[in-house]
Formats: structure tokens, sequence, C-alpha cells
């Protein structure tokens, strides 16, 4: 399936405590391929996609984070107006909710690449196909 | 199998029952008022004589003994033996204050050793078993307390002590522990720390656990049971009376059947000091009938109770006590209420959360703010912040039902509220260092 593996880590609220798990990451040489980090007063949920997401998640799992794995979709957004709510409109009217949406980091001239959290993938990726929207593949999303 | 210790004791008749602890008060009321001057005094004051009492109806018109009084008559006050007879001490784990001290002639420790042997047989314990003690042995009676009577009973004793975890689990394993006494917050992270070693309870041959010395609630005993696979008995002490063994549960988990051949309770209104009807909430009060070195009467516990003298399935006929559902000293008075940990304690298990928690209490604008840190369940963790924040939310709206008052509630990684081995510290009481 044309799916992303995402990762999100409960972060509490503390100085450090972000540097403390990028830096944990970064010595694993697992690459953030682009994250998002979503918070509140007393904790955040740092949401990533890494190159690399079952020796992340082992990592975490060894260094006692608490994190969840979710499947996102990737859409290859054309860098121009009206990208992104057309994908939107092409999503509400398939009738499915989106939660989150962040963009992608990486450096591909004239594309606007984001990240999709749906309550119900299948019809998305159905609807974004039958719309010739372009969709990331794991390897493009991990691997570049 | 034998059911009971002592049956001929904990089955005995009430009326029967009633008149040993008539005989066993006239003779230590005498005994205290001979060798105890800081008693005779107290009672002197009161106008009150040994020949006064002359059955346990007697017992209201006594003078009370506080933990203050403990600690102005230490170390040798409230001594009635000379120390060439006595053979041991032991000391309160100062969790409240100024550290007190307690001796004991072998004849007390004999019979303190056979209120625990009455204990473990209640749990279905027998010479058969192996029993590991992993409360803190030294000063603190809970390790020594349960090791005696291990020893009575005849099982094969693990004097492990507290603390050492890994250690703990693999004698549990290897040595096929059956039964397990220590703090009941020691035995939820023994159960915690056997899931993280990838173990399951069908690793152990544990069967049932013994646990006091601080306070836990009924949520707490049914997550400790799951993670163990055992079944999990209440057991009440306090090292001014003699330890472990005051009163322990029987097989029906009903409350703890009080010894009271040796300890009379009375449950009293601990801000008039008059004695309430049996099946009233008041604060527990014990008498010492049979100790020798360090015969405490009419001693204040603090702990808020109540009795009954209902009739028990299990055959014992010893008076019963309910899971103290605080201390009139544990209690925080918040914003004018009164708010006990193990209500928090309760919506914590209800809700899911681990009992590990930490109750901040401040005073910002003169007013008074109540923070509990709880640590995030994991498999409750979700990617969707609305999940996490709903949760929380709901958390601090069950702990408003239950106080009456709106703490904050913040959620914090999983294993970072630092455990105990021995008692846990849950409170932060900061008002007080401003006072």
């Amino acid at each position: 399936m044309d799916t992303i593996k995402q990762i999100s880590i409960f972060v509490e609220n503390q100085p450090g405590k972000l540097a403390e798990l990028t830096r944990l990451i970064a010595d694993a040489n697992i690459d953030l391929r682009t994250l998002s980090l979503a918070d509140t007063r007393d904790f955040g949920i740092l949401r990533v996609i890494v190159n690399k997401p079952d020796e992340a998640e082992k990592l975490l799992k060894d260094n006692d984070w608490t994190y969840k794995t979710a499947d996102v979709i990737g859409v290859k957004l054309p860098d121009r107006p009206g990208g992104v709510a057309e994908v939107l409109e092409v999503i509400t009217a398939a009738n499915v909710n989106v939660e989150y949406m962040y963009a992608f980091v990486n450096r591909i001239p004239g594309r606007a690449d984001t990240v999709f959290r749906v309550d119900d993938i299948e019809t998305t990726l159905k609807a974004l196909r039958s719309n010739q929207i372009e969709i990331l593949t794991p390897d493009e999303a991990y691997n570049g | 199998m034998a059911k009971y210790w002592q049956e001929d004791i904990e089955t005995m008749p009430y009326e029967d029952m009633k008149k040993l602890q008539n005989e066993r008060l006239v003779k230590q009321v005498h005994h205290v008022y001979e060798n105890v001057p800081y008693y005779k005094a107290l009672m002197d004051e009161k106008g009150v004589t040994p020949d006064d009492i002359q059955t346990v109806d007697d017992l209201h018109k006594l003078p009370f003994l506080t933990k203050a009084d403990l600690r102005e008559a230490y170390p040798y006050g409230l001594l009635a033996k000379p120390l060439s007879e006595c053979v041991r001490i032991h000391s309160t784990s100062g969790t409240t204050g100024k550290r007190v001290v307690a001796f004991y002639t072998q004849h007390d420790i004999d019979l303190w050793e056979d209120c625990c042997a009455r204990a473990i047989t209640a749990v279905g314990g027998n010479a058969d078993d192996v029993c590991q003690v992993a409360y803190g042995y030294g000063l603190f009676t809970g390790g020594m307390g349960l090791h005696g009577g291990s020893h009575k009973v005849g099982c094969l004793t693990l004097p492990m002590s507290s603390g050492n975890t890994e250690r703990q689990i693999q004698f549990m394993r290897d040595l096929g522990a059956t039964i397990l006494c220590c703090t009941p917050s020691y035995a939820a992270y023994l159960g915690e720390s056997l899931h993280d070693m990838g173990l399951t309870p069908d690793d152990i041959k544990l069967k049932a656990g013994i646990f006091g010395a601080e306070p836990w609630t009924e949520e707490m005993r049914c997550s400790i049971e799951k993670s163990l696979g055992i079944k999990a008995y209440d057991i009440f002490g306090l090292t001014e009376i003699s330890g472990p063994g005051v009163s322990f549960e029987c097989e029906t988990q009903t409350g703890m059947h009080i010894n009271e051949d040796h300890f009379i309770p009375e449950i009293i209104d601990p801000d008039t000091g008059e004695v309430l009807p049996e099946g009233t909430v008041g604060e527990l009060v014990f008498t010492s009938i049979t100790k020798e070195a360090f015969p405490l009467l009419r001693y204040r516990t603090r702990d808020l109770c109540v009795l009954s003298r209902k009739k028990c399935a299990c055959g014992r006929t010893l008076i019963k006590m309910a899971k103290p559902m605080g201390r009139s000293d544990d209690m925080l008075i918040i914003r004018g209420v009164n708010v006990f940990p193990s209500q928090i304690e309760t919506v914590l298990i209800e809700q899911g959360y681990s009992p590990n928690y930490l109750i901040e209490v401040d005073r910002q604008n003169n007013t008074d703010t109540l923070d509990i840190s709880v640590e995030l369940n994991p498999d409750q963790f979700s990617d969707k912040m609305k999940d996490v924040q709903d949760k929380e939310k709901s958390l601090a709206e069950a702990m408003k039902t239950m106080l009456g008052i709106n703490p904050k509630v913040h959620l914090v990684s999983p294993k970072t509220i630092a455990r105990s081995e021995g008692k846990a510290v849950r409170v932060i009481d900061r008002r007080k260092l401003h006072d």
C-alpha cells in the first residue's frame, strides 16, 4: 500500500527533552525526513517520518519513549496557489476527515509535498488516484 | 491442611473473647500503672486508678496516648520492663516526623510472630510454601515481623528485604516463591518489572501476596492481582502496637480481622475523643493487653476506619476493621476541602492509569493549588492531540467529581515518577514551607 509509516512520540514540556530525543535518533544514524510538533502546556507530540522506521521504533522502545505508529498519506503537491485546497476538496468530497496535515521537508523544485493523516485511508487513496493526484511512495518518502 | 493458626482463639465466641480481654486488660493496666511513670501521671491527672478498670467497658475511662506522647517519652519513657528483659527494638519509618522506638521482650516477639503466622495461614500458607519477604528488614517492623511469622508457619523463608528488583524476580522464579510479602506499591512495581522483563504470571508460582504498611485501594488490589496472577491480601499493623499482624485479611478479602486477644480496638471521634458505636467511621484506637515491654493503652493511630462484628464466612470470630480510609494526618485540606491521596489513586486506576502519581499542593495569591502528575499509559497514547487531551480532560473531570475541587492534571512520561521500594512519597505540600 502507498502509505507512509509515521511515528508519534510523547514529549514532556521540559527544557532539553526535544533535544534529547532528536539526539538519540541522530546518534543511531537515522534521518528525520520530516517532522511536525503539536504541543500543549504540559506535553507535545512529535510526529516524524524517518528513513528507517523499524529501526527508529526499536530505538524508541529500548529507550522507554512512549510512541505510536500510524499510516499516513504523502501527496505530491504542485507548489502553486491552490495546491493544498484542491487536494483537500478531493478528500472532503470523498467524505473523509483530515485529522491533521503537515508539509514534507524535501527539496524538489516546484513541489510542496504534504503529509495527510485521515480517518479513512482506503477511500482517500482511491479518491486521490481517480483525480490523478500523485501519491508519494514509501520509498520516495523514506529515501527521497 | 490447617485453616487457622490458633483455631481456639480465632474462632472463639465473643463472650469468651470478652472474658479473656477483661482478664488481660485488668492485669495490663496494673502492669502499666506500676511500671510506666509517664502513663501513671496521665491516669492520676485524670483521676483514674487501676481499680476503676474492671472490664473492657471501662476502657473509655483511661487517658489516650498519642504520637506526641511517644516522642516526648522517647526513648525509655514508656518502657515497662527492665532493659535486661528486652531483646529487640523496632522503630517507625518516620513518615510523619520524628522516629518512635518500641521495645520487645522475647515473649512480645513470640506473640507478634503468632499474629503474623495467623495472617500467613489465613491466605492459605503452610509449611509447603515458599514465602518471599520483600519488606525492608531492620528497624522497620515489616520485614522481621513477616519473617518471624513465616518461620513459625514453617514456610521456606526468603529474607529478601526490599529493593534489587531483578534479584527479587530471579529468586521468585528460581526458588518458586508462592507467597509474597511487601508494600503494595512495591508489589505493583514488581508486577510491572515482571512484564518489562517479558515474563507473565505463568512464569512464576506466586499464589498470594500479603501487602501492607501503606494505604492502598481496591482498584490497586485488582491491578496487582492481575499483574502477578495472585490473590492480594491486606495486612495492618503499626510499630507502636507491635508491627504487621495487628489485623489481617482472610480468604474473603472483606476487611481485616483484628487479633483482639492481644489488641483491643475502639473507634473514637477524632475531635471529641468520644467512643463511637460499631459501624461508625472514626479514629482507630488500640490497647495492647499482652505486650510486656512497650504496652500502650488507648493509643490513637490517626487511622480513620470502621469496625464490624458481622459474622465472617471464614469462620473467624475476630472483629473486623475496614481498610483505613485515610489518616487524619494524611488528609490534605485544600481550599477547605478534605482530600485523601487514596481518592486520587482510586480515580487513576479506574481510568487505566498507573497508581504512581505525585500530588503537589501549593498556595498562590492566597489560593491553594492542587497539581497531580500522572504517568501516561502507553496504550492510551495517540498521535492525535485531541485524543490525548480528551483523556487528560476526562481524568481531570473524574478527579473533580471525586474530590470536589478542580485539580490541574499533568500527563508525564511513563515510569518517570519515582518508584519506591518502601513507603511511597506521593504528596508534596509546599504550603508548609511558607508558614
